[in-house]
């Protein structure tokens, strides 16, 4: 099955609907809580990276019996330096994002730790593609 | 250690949840920065922090956090309030300053996350 959210860059009040509905599904399907958590905690991170840095993007999730495949896909800046970006604590989130309790440079290392495989890439001034998948 | 006797120890008033405040914690986590709370894996756990807005319940959400306890007198807004009950989560309020909470916490047998 497939599912694809809409997520609106600066929304800061909105940011998480797309997370907390998937983690609904997640949990109607019997996954196991566990992997259901380290999902979620991936998938919000990069879902507050969209509304952070970006104008707008949306987000497919696929599960299939052997896997959920996720796909942020967003219009925005993109980032020049994608290496750096995966560094702990580099960050170039503004004040407002800070504010909001992110913004220190974890989001990209902590949805690392959270899923199997994680593919970025990235076109400067046009966009970022975030892939996340988990086996299950 | 049960959210009555936090409720209790900071004098602390409730928001939401009242029906699950015989809940058990056992392990506190004090944050402001809501990644470092996404970090964790931890069961009976309550988030201190003086950072009140969405972006706090949703934080608690994804990471299976079921009590909140807001430092420095922070007000919690009418959405939070509504996310939280959606969720069955106890949102907590004191006036201690985060320091002044957590000691008093530690000092009543809560332990850290590490």
């Amino acid at each position: 099955m497939e599912f694809v959210y809409e997520v609106e860059g600066g929304d800061f009040t909105k940011a998480g609907n797309a997370s907390s509905a998937v983690k609904k599904t997640l949990k109607q399907l019997n996954v196991n809580p566990k992997v259901v958590k380290r999902i979620v905690v991936a998938l919000y991170e990069a879902e507050v990276n969209i509304v952070a840095h970006a104008y707008n993007g949306t987000i497919k999730v696929t599960i299939n019996s052997e896997h959920i495949h996720i796909v942020l896909d967003d219009k925005g800046p993109g980032i020049p330096d994608i290496d750096l970006a995966m560094q702990e604590g580099y960050s170039t989130a503004s004040s407002k994002v800070r504010e909001m309790g992110f913004g220190a440079g974890m989001g990209l290392p902590n949805m690392k730790k959270n899923v199997d495989e994680l593919n970025v890439s990235s076109e400067v001034d046009k966009g970022t593609t975030v892939e996340m998948i988990t086996y299950l | 250690m049960k959210i009555s006797e936090i409720i209790k120890v900071l004098n602390a008033s409730i928001a939401c949840g009242e029906a699950y405040i015989e809940t058990n914690i056992e392990r506190g986590f004090a944050s402001d920065l809501m990644s470092d709370v996404l970090t964790l894996d931890t069961d009976k756990m309550i988030l201190i922090t003086g950072l009140a807005n969405m972006q706090t319940i949703r934080t608690v959400e994804m990471a299976d956090v079921q009590c909140i306890l807001f430092v420095r007198n922070k007000q919690i807004s009418e959405d939070m309030l509504k996310l939280a009950q959606e969720h069955n989560m106890v949102l907590l309020q004191c006036k201690y300053s985060m320091f002044n909470a957590v000691g008093k916490l530690y000092q009543a047998g809560l332990e850290p996350v590490y």
